[in-house]
């Protein structure tokens, strides 16, 4: 029953609230969707806490999301124990450069006064969760070696059969790896958290950026084309208003 | 060609008085919100002096604006690739130190403060953190220090001028300084704009203004860099940027902007430029020495009957084509060739223009010895307190000759007008100087008269705003431009 609780009902619910709450906040509460830098009132820590943090994570997230889609390429890719060792002492470490990263945040939020003038309560979550999440991850990749190869045999089925709504938990369940399983379930809760808390900021990761023109020039109506066209209800809204 | 209308400026320097009314009319409708008290999307700096923020003019520090790269420009410190390179920290994002930590004091201290042998007093505390502080800088901390060691020495603009020429300017005798008073330029190729990786900033087609949507900025804080003025500001408690809006609300239903409309000096001018979209490119890319000319020669005449068919196809209104030509800003900048851009070398194409201050030129010294007795009643603009290598570094990117040329004619209507007003003045010594710049007594006087006479229609000649178009004026504007300063719809909180 606890199992069926936490593998199953946990990440749907999760789910849920992150697809309806962060496209509600996107739409709805477009104002509060932002990543509340606080480089203007602390710079200095914050290159050596995000720095690390954020690239280690970008790794780390991509790693996960290529276990996921392509776990064969993954234990091919391992089928030599050099090559295995190269995956798991980089991705760990990236995992290490995470925790660095947060650690250090975390020391900023509690050492600069600015910037716990400007810490929520949200954010105290953000910063628990974050540091369940990477010594789970850590653990698990200390402790179950080598978790690139049985990833697929195990977390990959699991993972898919929740995204086809036919849930399979038996795998999962039997595992004798607490952190394992803690890994597991803060990382959906990380998920549901997502339009509550500042996570929203990575969903609105500006990629069109690197096609837009530079100049962005906006008429509140296209006189031009209403001027020199027949039809009078020509012209449509600009979709930056 | 592509014409477009573009709302500008011209500031008058010889005529402001350093009152700062315009920042504190600013301030009192734009900026006076939690996150926003250090902002001063108005401010007046005094100069020679390091401004606000701090040495702002130094891009080797801020990084700020467009350099030349071939025959186009690129983002000094944002753009695509070095944006979203270093989104999660931007090694040249200037901090709240850089312009100063504001703070209140505890007045209720005063009368609270139990009887004793001292004198009660209200400390300093600071409005970020609540706390008592100790005052470092503030708001025009360096105001009129024109001679200091600590801001006036400090000047960016000297490094242009020799050790020699540098000591001679801070002579005591011929020690000077002018205000300098700023606003966003809603410039013409705003790096603000391109430096946004979310696309938040964006130049409105009809009038130029340039605007954030508060909306979609996410604080990825790349415009506070690439903006080389300073003067997009991070509003460090909504977690969103902000910056002058030209008072667009009030230009839209026939107004002055505030800071125009307050100005105690008068020495602010507002009207239409119409312009070659298809030309800033090349102007953006020209040499430094001819940066100057590259941007004025990309505004069109509004006299020109290809230019105004050129407007009406691309949907300008015959209003505004009507304000382009009565725009008192056409004239300082085109005909009199009077204003100069602040900084060209930032390449951003700036809107607002400058006319320099001719500052004391009677006296001079001669083998150390202090000569307020000249030949004439000025002498030549060469004799300027201020070198005429430190204006050409803040107005023509080091053209020295631009300069030179503006003040003569500035001159050589003073000299024209004395002559008609006290009469002293040999009519040789006026003509020579009249000739010189190519100047008849009729232009003359209408600088005059717009210089020291002009009211307030004359001053701001502003494009009627067309309610059946504009959707900002048939919605609510909160509503439909997510823009900053009309109260908040949404607590104006840090993310949720
Ligand atoms: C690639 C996408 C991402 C981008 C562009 C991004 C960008 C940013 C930016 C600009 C900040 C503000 C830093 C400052 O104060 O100036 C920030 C902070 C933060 N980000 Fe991200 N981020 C991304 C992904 C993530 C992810 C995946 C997570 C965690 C799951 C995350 C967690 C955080 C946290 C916790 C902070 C707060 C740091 C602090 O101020 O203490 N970010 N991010
Ligand atoms: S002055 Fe700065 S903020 Fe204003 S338009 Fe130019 S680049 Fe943008
Ligand atoms: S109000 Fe006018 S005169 Fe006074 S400081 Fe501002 S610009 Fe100068």
């Amino acid at each position: 029953m606890t199992n069926y609780l936490l593998f199953v009902a946990l990440p749907y619910a999760s789910l849920a609230i992150f697809l309806v709450g962060s496209i509600y906040r996107y739409l709805n509460r477009g104002f509060s969707v932002s990543s509340v830098s606080s480089q203007f009132l602390e710079g200095r820590k914050l290159f050596w806490g995000s720095q690390p943090f954020h690239w280690g994570l970008f790794v780390l997230f991509f790693g996960h999301l290529i276990a996921f889609l392509f776990p064969r390429a993954i234990i091919a890719w391992n089928g030599q124990p050099v090559r295995l060792l190269i995956l798991e002492i980089a991705a760990f470490s990236f995992g290490l450069c995470a925790l660095l990263g947060v650690v250090l945040l975390i020391n900023r939020r509690l050492t600069s006064r600015r910037v716990q003038i400007v810490t929520s309560k949200m954010d105290v979550v953000v910063y628990l969760i974050l540091l369940t999440q990477i010594i789970s991850g850590l653990l698990v990749a200390y402790h179950n070696r080598w978790g690139s190869s049985w990833f697929a045999a195990f977390l990959t089925p699991y993972l898919r059969s929740i995204f086809v709504l036919d849930p399979q938990i038996d795998a999962i369940a039997s595992v004798n790896s607490l952190s394992l399983k803690v890994h597991i379930i803060s990382a959906f809760s990380l998920v549901g958290l997502i339009p509550f808390t500042r996570f929203i900021h990575f969903l609105v990761y500006p990629v069109d950026y690197l096609w837009r023109s530079y100049q962005q020039v906006i008429w509140n109506w296209p006189r031009k084309h209403i001027r020199t066209s027949r039809s009078h209800s020509e012209g449509h809204k600009s979709l930056n208003n | 060609m592509d014409v477009r209308s573009q709302v500008s400026m011209v500031f008058h320097l010889d005529k402001c008085i350093g009152c700062h009314t315009c920042s504190i009319a600013c301030k009192n409708i734009w900026t006076d919100r939690k996150g926003a008290e250090y902002m001063w999307w108005n401010n007046v700096e005094t100069k020679p002096g390091t401004g606000y923020p701090t040495k702002w003019e130094n891009q080797d520090i801020y990084k700020g604006g467009w350099e030349k790269n071939g025959d186009s420009v690129s983002l000094k410190g944002a753009g695509k690739f070095k944006g979203l390179k270093n989104i999660f920290h931007n090694p040249h994002l200037p901090v709240l130190d850089d312009y100063y930590e504001p703070w209140t004091y505890k007045y209720q201290d005063l009368f609270t403060a139990p009887e004793g042998d001292d004198q009660p007093t209200a400390r300093p505390v600071s409005l970020v953190t609540g706390e008592h502080m100790d005052i470092q800088a503030g708001p025009n901390w360096d105001d009129d220090m024109g001679g200091s060691v600590d801001y006036a020495r400090q000047d960016v603009n000297l490094d242009k001028l020799t050790p020699a020429e540098q000591e001679a300017m801070f002579q005591l005798e011929r020690m000077t300084f002018h205000y300098l008073p700023r606003i966003c330029n809603h410039c013409l190729n705003p790096a603000c704009v391109a430096s946004c990786p979310s696309g938040a900033l964006y130049k409105r087609g009809e009038d130029g203004i340039v605007l954030i949507n508060q909306e979609r900025c996410r604080a990825w804080r790349m415009c506070v860099t690439a903006c080389p003025y300073k003067k997009s500001y991070y509003n460090w408690n909504t977690g969103k940027s902000e910056k002058c809006v030209l008072c667009y609300p009030r230009l839209e239903s026939g107004q002055a902007p505030a800071c125009f409309h307050s100005c105690v000096g008068r020495i602010r001018y507002l009207g239409v430029m119409l312009y070659d979209a298809d030309r800033i490119e090349a102007a953006a890319s020209a040499p430094d020495d001819q940066l100057v000319n590259a941007q004025l020669d990309i505004y069109l005449d509004p006299f020109d009957p290809e230019v105004i068919k050129q407007a009406r196809l691309n949907g300008v209104a015959d209003s505004t084509i009507t304000a382009a030509q009565n725009s008192p800003v056409y004239k300082f900048v085109k005909i009199w060739k009077l204003a100069l851009p602040l900084h060209p070398e930032f390449r951003t194409l700036p809107n607002l223009f400058y006319v320099p201050a001719l500052l004391p030129t009677m006296a001079n010294v001669a083998n150390g010895v202090y000569n307020s007795t000249s030949k004439s009643l000025w002498n030549g603009v060469e004799s300027n307190r201020l070198p005429m290598k430190y204006l050409a570094s803040l107005f023509t990117a080091g053209n020295t000759g631009k300069v030179v040329e503006v003040m003569k004619r500035l001159m050589a209507v003073r000299l024209h007008r004395r002559g008609v007003t006290v009469g002293d003045l040999s009519s040789a010594e006026i003509s020579v100087a009249m000739n010189e710049v190519h100047m008849d007594a009729d232009t003359a006087d209408a600088i005059f008269r717009l210089t020291a006479l002009a009211t307030f229609d004359e001053r701001f000649v502003i494009p009627p705003a067309h309610r059946e178009e504009s959707i900002e004026m048939l919605e609510n504007t909160a509503d439909v431009k997510g823009n900053t300063g009309f109260g908040f719809k949404e607590k104006p909180a840090r993310g949720l």
